[in-house]
This record gives C-alpha cells, sequence and structure tokens, in this order.
C-alpha cells in the first residue's frame, strides 16, 4: 500500500517540479513561456494532489530538510509533514494550481506572462503547498511568507496600465503583513509555552489557560485576515479584481483556504481546548462574515468584485462550521460537531471547485471583451458557450443548489446544525437557530447573487460592441474550465468517498460513504442522513422523460416560430439600453438593506451654459459603500497620512537641518554614554 | 403495490387535481367578487389552449429561453414526489428530506429568474430581480419553521414529521405547532406570489412580480410556465395541510391506504384552497417594499416557534 517513502518522493520530486518550473519561467524564450512553465506548474499542482492523497493513509514520515540556521531550544529542527488534515489542504490547493496553470497557459499574457509573472507563480504554488506541508512552526512561517511574496508579486503584474492595481497591492501587502505578525506572536506564545515548535511537541503540551486563550485570539485573528473574514476583509475585494485571473482563481479558492487550514489546526489539533466562548466567537465571527459578503457580493457590478465578497461569504460560512464544531464539543455533543467540522472541509473544497472556475470564467470574459464590468455585458451565452455553460454550473454550486458541489456541504452543516441537541443548553439553544437563519438568509442572497451574475452576463442582449463581439477562449482555457466545472458536478454527484475521507483525515467516522449499489451517497451514521444526490438525478430524468417526450410531440404539431418583438406593447422595436442591469437587479435589496450598504442615490445635474434652469446632462448615481471599511480603516489611513504629512516637516531637504540632526544625535548618544 | 407505485399514483393525482385546485381558487374569489368566473374547469381548458400552440422565439434569444419552462416542469415534479402529499411511505433512497425539498423547489426559482432576465426587457429584469428578493428573503423562515417541527420528530425527513404528528394529535394544537404552521402559510403565499405578496391576477401592472417574468413568454412555453407555478403551489399548500392536519396519508402501500390518501389529499387540498381564496378577498396588495416587513414578522413567528419548542422537550 501507500507507505512513507511514497510522501517522501512525491515531496522531494514536487521540489524539484518547482526548481524545473523557476528555471522555465526565467530561461525559456518568451514564445514557449507559457507553455513550458504553465505545464511544469501544473504538474506541480498534480503532485500535491497526490502528496494530499498518500498522506490519508497516515503512515507519513517527517521529511527534515537542512537548513542553515542555529536550531537554538525552543526551535526544533524545520520538517515537512504532512499531516491528514494538510492532506486534504494540500489536494485542495494542489488541484486549483494544476487548473489555474493549465488555464494560465492560453491566458497569460503581457506581464502576466513574462519571466516575473511565471516566477512568482511558481513560488506562489510553492508557497501554498508548502504550508499545508509543514510539520512544523518554522517551516510553515517559511511557506506562508513564500505565499505572501509570490502573490503580492503576481498581484502587481499589471502595475504599470492601471492605478488600481498599485492600490490593491498596498492594501494586501499591509494586511498580509499584519496578518503575519499576529500569526507569528501566536505561535511564539505557544512555542513558548511547549518548548517546542513541531506540531507533535505543541499539541502534546495541552496548552491551557491564558497562554491558550491568547493564542487563539492571536492565531484566529491572523489566520483570520488571510482568510478575508470581516472585519480584515478589506484586502480581498481589492486584491481580487486586480489580480491576473488565473492568480485570481489561486488567491481566492486556494490562498485564503490556508487561513481555513490555520484556523482548523489550532482548534482541532495545537489548542484542543473545550471552550463555549471560543466557539461562540467563532460562530459569530463566521457569521457577520458570510451575510455581510453575500450582501456586498449582490449589490457590487464588477464580475470579479462579486466573487471576492462572495469569497469572504464562503469563508463565513466554513469558520460558522467550524465555530459550531467548536461550540458542540464544549457542550459534549462530539458526535455532531464531528460532523460540521467534516461540514466545514466540504464546503472549503465546494468552494475551491466553484471559485475556481467563476473566475477563470470572469477571466475568459475580460479575455474576450475586456470587460468586468456586468452592465457592460450581457448575450455572451451564444458567443461563448464553454464559457457560459461552465460559469453556470460554478454559479449553481456557489448558490448551493443540486446537484453540485455546494449543495452536498451546506446540506452537511443545516444537518449538523439540525441535529444538535439545542435544548440541552441554553446558550447553544440561541446560538443553533439564530445560526441556521443567518446560514438559510445566506443561502437565499447567495441565490439571488448568482442569478443576477449569470442572467446579466450571459443571458439577454449585450450591452456594448466588446460583449456583441466576444470570442470564445483558447483551447487550455476551455480545458481549464472543463475540468473545474466537472469537479464542482462530481462532488456533488459522488460526495460520499471524498466526505468519508474528510471525516478520516479529522481522526473519525462521522461521514461515510454508502455500501454497495449507494456506493456513491453520503451517510452520516450517527444522526441518520443519507444524501444521495445520484438517485436523486435518477428520479429527476425519470420524471423528465414523459415531461420531454410529450414536449416534443407537442413541438411537432406547432413548432418554434421566430418573430421580431415576442410581445412589443405597442412598440416596434427595443434598445439593449431598456434592459435590467447590474445595479437596477439589486436595487430592491439595496432599499431592503439600506443601512448595512450605505446606500446613496443622487441625481447630479449640469447646467446648460448662460442658464440656471435647463440642464445639459443628468446623471443618476446609485451607490453603496463597504460601512466597514468606511468606518474602521478609513479613519486610520487619514492619521496615518496625518503623521506622515507632520513628519514631512521635519524632512525639508535642507542639508544645514541634515546636519544640525547629526549633531544633536551625536550630543544626545555622548550624553547618554557619559551618564 | 410497491413505494414506486405509490409515487407515480401521488404525482399523476397531483398533476389531475392541480388545474382544479386553481379553478375553485379562481372561483370562490370571484363569486365572493360577486362575478360569475371561467368555472372549476376553466384552467383545463387553458392549459389546453396554450400547449396547443407554438412559442415564439424572438432574434437572438439563447437556450434559456426554451430551457427554463421546461427546467421549471421538471423541478415542480420532482417537489410533488419528493413531498408527502398522499402518503407517507418515502422512497428509501431519495428521502423527502426539508433540504433537498427546498433546493429542488430553489431550482425552479432560478429557472423562471434566468427566463426573466433572457427576455431582456424592462419588466422580464423587474420581476426576475423582485422575485429574488423575496425568496432570499422567505428563505429563512422556511428552515426556522420546519426545522421547529422536525424538533419534536428527530428528523429533518417531512414524511418522518408527517408520521410523528400523526402519531401525537396532542402535538398538532401546541403553540410550537400553530405558530410554525402560521408561518409556514406566510411562506406559501410570498414563494406562490399571492395576495398580499403579488397579485396572481394581474398583466401589465407596474407593481407585479411573476406575471412580469413570464410576460415574454406565449403557447406552449407559457402552458408549462403556468403549470409548473401551479404544481409549486399544489406541493407547498398540500405540504403544509398535511402539517397542519397529518390525517389521510397512507402509511402503507396497500390500495385501500392509497385510496384514502388520495381522496383526503382532494378533500384537504381544495379546502384550504378555497379558505385560501376567501383571505385574499379580504386583503389588498402590499407595496413591494411592505413586503419584507411581512416576511421579518414571519421569521420571528418561526423564531418563536423553534424557542417554544425547546420548553416542551
Amino acid at each position: 500500500m501507500i507507505g512513507a517513502d511514497l510522501v517522501g518522493t512525491l515531496l522531494v520530486a514536487g521540489l524539484t517540479l518547482a526548481v524545473l518550473a523557476l528555471g522555465a519561467s526565467v530561461l525559456v524564450p518568451a514564445r514557449h513561456r507559457n507553455a513550458a512553465a504553465g505545464a511544469l506548474i501544473a504538474l506541480l499542482g498534480l503532485d500535491g494532489v497526490a502528496v494530499g492523497v498518500a498522506a490519508q493513509a497516515r503512515t507519513g514520515q517527517a521529511l527534515a530538510w537542512p537548513i542553515a540556521l542555529p536550531t537554538l531550544p525552543p526551535l526544533e529542527a524545520p520538517i515537512l509533514l504532512v499531516t491528514p488534515l494538510g492532506g486534504v489542504f494540500c489536494a485542495l490547493a494542489g488541484g486549483v494550481i494544476a487548473v489555474a496553470a493549465l488555464f494560465g497557459i492560453g491566458y497569460a499574457s503581457g506581464p502576466a506572462a513574462s519571466r516575473t509573472g511565471w516566477a512568482s507563480f511558481t513560488v506562489f504554488a510553492l508557497g501554498l503547498l508548502g504550508v499545508p506541508g509543514a510539520g512544523d512552526v518554522v517551516t510553515f512561517l517559511l511557506a506562508w511568507e513564500l505565499m505572501a511574496l509570490g502573490s503580492t508579486v503576481l498581484l502587481l503584474a499589471d502595475h504599470a496600465a492601471r492605478a488600481s492595481v498599485r492600490t490593491a497591492a498596498a492594501w494586501y501587502a499591509v494586511m498580509t503583513h499584519l496578518s503575519f505578525l499576529s500569526i507569528l506572536a501566536g505561535f511564539g506564545v505557544l512555542a513558548a509555552a511547549a518548548g517546542g515548535t513541531t506540531w507533535a511537541t505543541i499539541a502534546g503540551a495541552h496548552i491551557e489557560g491564558p497562554t491558550a486563550t491568547l493564542a487563539f485570539a492571536l492565531l484566529i485573528a491572523g489566520f483570520g485576515t488571510k482568510a478575508g473574514l470581516v472585519p480584515v476583509h478589506v484586502w480581498l475585494p481589492r486584491a481580487h479584481p486586480e489580480a491576473p485571473s488565473h492568480a485570481s482563481a489561486v488567491m481566492s479558492a486556494a490562498m485564503v483556504k490556508m487561513g481555513v487550514y490555520g484556523i482548523l489546526l489550532v482548534v482541532a489539533d495545537l489548542l484542543p481546548v473545550r471552550s463555549t466562548v471560543w466557539g461562540i466567537a467563532l460562530v459569530a465571527v463566521g457569521a457577520v462574515s458570510a451575510v455581510y459578503g453575500i450582501l456586498q457580493a449582490s449589490v457590487q457590478t464588477d464580475l470579479k468584485r462579486v466573487l471576492a465578497y462572495s469569497t469572504t461569504e464562503n469563508v463565513g460560512l466554513i469558520v460558522t462550521a467550524i465555530g459550531a464544531g467548536v461550540l458542540l464539543r464544549a457542550v459534549g455533543q462530539d458526535s455532531v460537531s464531528s460532523v460540521a467540522w467534516v461540514a466545514a472541509l466540504l464546503l472549503a473544497g465546494s468552494h475551491a471547485a466553484f471559485k475556481t472556475v467563476l473566475f477563470l470564467g470572469a477571466g475568459s470574459v475580460l479575455h474576450a471583451t475586456g470587460q468586468r464590468d456586468l452592465d457592460a455585458l450581457g448575450g455572451l451565452a451564444r458567443r461563448m458557450p464553454w464559457t457560459s455553460t461552465t460559469f453556470a454550473i460554478g454559479a449553481l454550486g456557489a448558490a448551493g443548489l443540486p446537484v453540485t458541489a455546494g449543495f452536498v456541504a451546506e446540506w452537511t452543516l443545516l444537518q449538523a446544525l439540525v441535529h444538535a441537541e439545542a435544548a440541552s443548553d441554553r446558550l447553544v439553544g440561541i446560538a443553533i437557530p439564530v445560526t441556521m437563519g443567518v446560514v438559510a438568509l445566506t443561502i437565499g442572497l447567495g441565490l439571488l447573487t448568482f442569478t443576477k451574475a449569470y442572467g446579466i452576463a450571459f443571458l439577454a442582449r449585450p450591452r456594448t460592441a466588446a460583449a456583441a463581439d466576444a470570442h470564445e477562449g483558447t483551447a487550455t482555457m476551455r480545458a481549464a474550465l472543463v475540468v473545474g466545472a466537472v469537479g464542482v458536478v462530481a462532488l456533488g454527484l459522488i460526495p460520499g468517498p471524498v466526505g468519508a475521507a474528510f471525516a478520516r483525515s479529522l481522526g473519525d467516522g462521522s461521514v461515510a460513504a454508502g455500501e454497495g449499489a449507494a456506493w456513491s451517497s453520503l451517510v452520516l451514521p450517527r444522526i441518520g442522513q443519507v444524501l444521495d444526490p445520484a438517485a436523486l438525478t435518477i428520479l429527476a430524468v425519470a420524471l423528465s422523460v414523459p415531461l420531454a417526450l410529450a414536449h416534443w410531440w407537442l413541438a411537432r404539431r406547432a413548432p418554434r416560430r421566430d418573430v421580431a418583438l415576442t410581445w412589443g406593447c405597442g412598440g416596434d422595436a427595443s434598445s439593449p439600453r431598456m434592459e435590467y442591469n447590474a445595479i437596477s437587479y439589486s436595487e430592491p435589496l439595496v432599499r431592503v438593506f439600506r443601512g448595512s450598504l450605505a446606500a446613496e442615490r443622487r441625481v447630479d445635474v449640469q447646467a446648460a451654459p448662460g442658464s440656471s434652469v435647463l440642464a445639459s446632462d443628468m446623471v443618476v448615481v446609485h451607490e453603496t459603500h463597504d460601512v466597514i471599511e468606511d468606518r474602521l480603516y478609513l479613519p486610520g489611513v487619514r492619521l496615518a497620512t496625518r503623521l506622515a504629512d507632520a513628519a514631512r516637516r521635519v524632512q525639508n531637504g535642507s542639508i544645514r537641518r541634515y546636519l544640525t540632526f547629526s549633531f544633536v544625535a551625536l550630543l544626545a548618544v555622548l550624553v547618554v554614554i557619559s551618564l | 403495490m410497491s413505494a414506486v407505485a405509490a409515487l407515480v399514483l401521488q404525482v399523476v393525482w397531483a398533476l389531475l387535481l392541480t388545474p382544479l385546485l386553481i379553478g375553485v381558487l379562481r372561483t370562490v374569489r370571484a363569486r365572493l367578487e360577486g362575478r360569475v368566473g371561467g368555472g372549476f374547469l376553466q384552467p383545463y381548458r387553458d392549459l389546453r389552449k396554450l400547449l396547443g400552440k407554438e412559442s415564439l422565439r424572438a432574434p437572438g434569444a439563447s437556450w434559456v429561453l426554451a430551457a427554463a419552462p421546461l427546467a421549471l416542469m421538471a423541478s415542480s415534479l420532482v417537489l410533488i414526489a419528493l413531498v408527502p402529499l398522499t402518503t407517507t411511505t418515502s422512497l428509501s433512497v431519495v428521502p423527502d428530506d426539508l433540504f433537498v425539498v427546498v433546493s429542488v423547489l430553489l431550482l425552479g426559482t432560478v429557472a423562471l429568474a434566468l427566463l426573466g432576465l433572457e427576455s431582456g426587457t424592462a419588466f422580464g429584469g423587474m420581476g426576475s430581480s423582485r422575485h429574488m428578493m423575496i425568496s432570499a428573503l422567505v428563505e429563512p423562515t422556511v428552515l426556522l419553521s420546519v426545522y421547529a417541527l422536525s424538533v419534536p420528530a428527530g428528523t429533518s425527513v417531512l414524511s418522518g414529521i408527517v408520521a410523528a404528528r400523526r402519531s401525537d394529535p396532542a402535538a398538532t394544537v401546541t403553540p410550537v405547532s400553530l405558530l410554525a404552521i402560521a408561518a409556514l402559510v406566510v411562506v406559501v403565499i410570498a414563494e406562490n406570489g399571492r395576495i398580499p405578496v403579488d397579485n396572481p391576477a394581474t398583466h401589465l401592472e407596474l407593481t407585479m412580480v411573476h406575471e412580469a417574468m413570464i410576460l415574454e413568454s406565449g403557447g406552449r412555453d407559457l402552458g408549462w410556465l403556468e403549470l409548473g407555478s401551479w404544481l409549486r403551489l399544489t406541493a407547498l399548500l398540500g405540504l403544509v395541510v398535511n402539517l397542519a392536519v397529518p390525517w389521510g396519508l397512507a402509511d402503507s402501500p396497500t390500495p385501500g391506504a392509497l385510496g384514502l390518501g388520495l381522496a383526503s389529499f382532494a378533500l384537504k387540498l381544495l379546502v384550504a384552497g378555497a379558505l385560501l381564496s376567501v383571505a385574499e378577498v379580504f386583503m389588498a396588495k402590499l407595496r413591494l417594499f411592505r413586503v419584507p416587513e411581512l416576511l421579518a414578522g414571519s421569521f420571528v413567528l418561526a423564531f418563536l416557534s423553534v424557542s417554544a419548542s425547546y420548553l416542551v422537550v
């Protein structure tokens, strides 16, 4: 069977592939660079999947790697050790990287296809696979920084073309560093308390009390920032839209998952403290992120911003599931708690699958039309059948409808919530129904968001010439989209084996695959529930056959007829400008949630020259704001700017003043020494 | 007879009864308003006419135009097959799990909304946008109210809940049950576009929701859309009635029990339809932006019901 040697061999193979990909990025001439580097990175991703699968056998041996640092206590020798839980995230990241790199071969152009572009993508991929493969704090933090470095450089690809890229990169870099500092401090606290840096040492120390709480708070803040939770989500809606699309897919589908992995690592392995307070805190943060994220997503008009905010929503749901698991574990309902954690993993897996498809689909649209603005699209379903179909499947997954991965994941989460014995504890009794309400509202708003995203971009008539002249992407782009879409449907159609593997990776059998003919179904043995999407599909097909026959028979007698206007209302022409667009589609929702969206509606009137009453131009502006950004961050940014302005007064460029500074500094040093 | 035969029987029976339900709704309303109305059988004649007519296609229409009516029909057919209408003997491989039922319902909702957008007119988009907003806000109430009913039964499978309530008649008149049923009635009204959320008898009004989405469809497409939407009403109204009055459903697939199940379902459904229609006569349509308040109210009912369910246990 799969042995320790296999994991080790695959790890070494992965490192070799990464070096080869780096070499190819730098050395291969521009004409073949995309193909060579992209293919090698895709192989690296596949190797990550293989490592993840092999690690499930639990016989993995630590692979020590030499490093030129003295290992003073409490630092232990850095190791690569893929735990089964790490393996799940390794496989997940690997899959996303492989699909995105395949897409990148046909998609990358300009700065994204440069030496720097592909080299930073390689570094990014290596970091992403290294984080879940790390067996100790030092390796983890090194990989974490590689990931941050690679993604920041990649994000900056188009900085010369658009100023917004530079702003986005600044926000991203600052938030990433804050996240790193917080994680470093958190791990510092743990390492000091445990006297070692490997996961095994820290987990074996059974840290409790205030130390554990401090480390928990620091680590959750750090990982939450990377995962894009409210209120530290602000980098996400800036960075995701501005990065090249294959990079945004990896950032959203794989990189934020490393934040989720971190949170799971903390609550499941390193600090398995049974605390209701931690559980409630995680559920609260997750629930607020989910609703706030999807609410913001539903009112955006930029396709990639919609997807970015929806990432916050999905991570919110994942953290809600993790928090529900912690809460239930704290009140002794371990079997339901495990279901909630498996639901978290299923949510992470399904999000990785559908968000890859959606971001790559958005990239394909951008490639075809040069537009990300929904209001400039429309009618793409006819011009881009591949992109349209795969995007539709991804959107179904994002909306959590059968038979996709998203549905399976949300079903598992809701089953865990329903089967919690809420009556036993007052806190749980309040938390569980509120959480259910929040999850339900999130699902409902998600449905609206993705109906809007697909309907406005792909249906009706083109709103601009760019959309009317759209063309389908290259062969590798289409292939990547299809592979991603197949993943979304496969996870949704045969969830049993995957769910069971996820449960095993958490060291538990709360979720199993069905037996015999129903091998594809997902079974929750301890709460007696079964989900068999394949059987549901068969039922739907069986019921649709008579319907299709009736339709065919009727259609033969009276075939469809083409007309200029189906229902003209007396008119004889209609223009695409009359169509509902992205802003009007979410207008009712904006009115309902006016407060949370800080919605603003104004009419800008430009007076005609020489007249105070005649207007030459009138524009109606509908705006919504990110309330958290406006109220929490902007005051801080303004303060920093003021301080920087004040500092500029000290530094006025005059040599005489600088000489005075040096003289004063020298005097101060002398005074200090003489004391 | 096996469970499969019971299921086929339920689907066929629901298909046969649905136009009659609509006929009852319309005729009762007409009589109370002092009109004669088209009679109980008019919806059958409408359907025959529409399904026999050709459909139209505007230039540049995509696959959604032809697929959405069929997708709505398919989702409605799965819905009437899953929901325990005449029998509680559900298929063991496809349990009528609440979340599965809701997601099948939502598939139909999305098909309708996409059709509205596909038409490329202001009306279509308007209806679609409003319809999705209402569905999004209804969602929490649906899940919480059925959750409240599922706590005593210990399962989220609908037929299990109905069976548990039948075996414990006292449970049907507890505050938990009454609050949850009241919340579910609001759900039925909102999901099916009845007064006071939407007026099903309106055409070409700025306030319409459902009719705006299907405005551009005609002929066979419209026939499927009408039948699909009516079936959704049958399924949801039937579910609420069976939760409120859980007697008469077949608990074993024997001919006698199934016959009783079919007959009692017809009676319950038509009486509930008549009551719904009577209630509608005395109400006016709400302003669209007052609808969220109604839905928030129903959410509060559902939440109270969940809290009350803990007190009972």
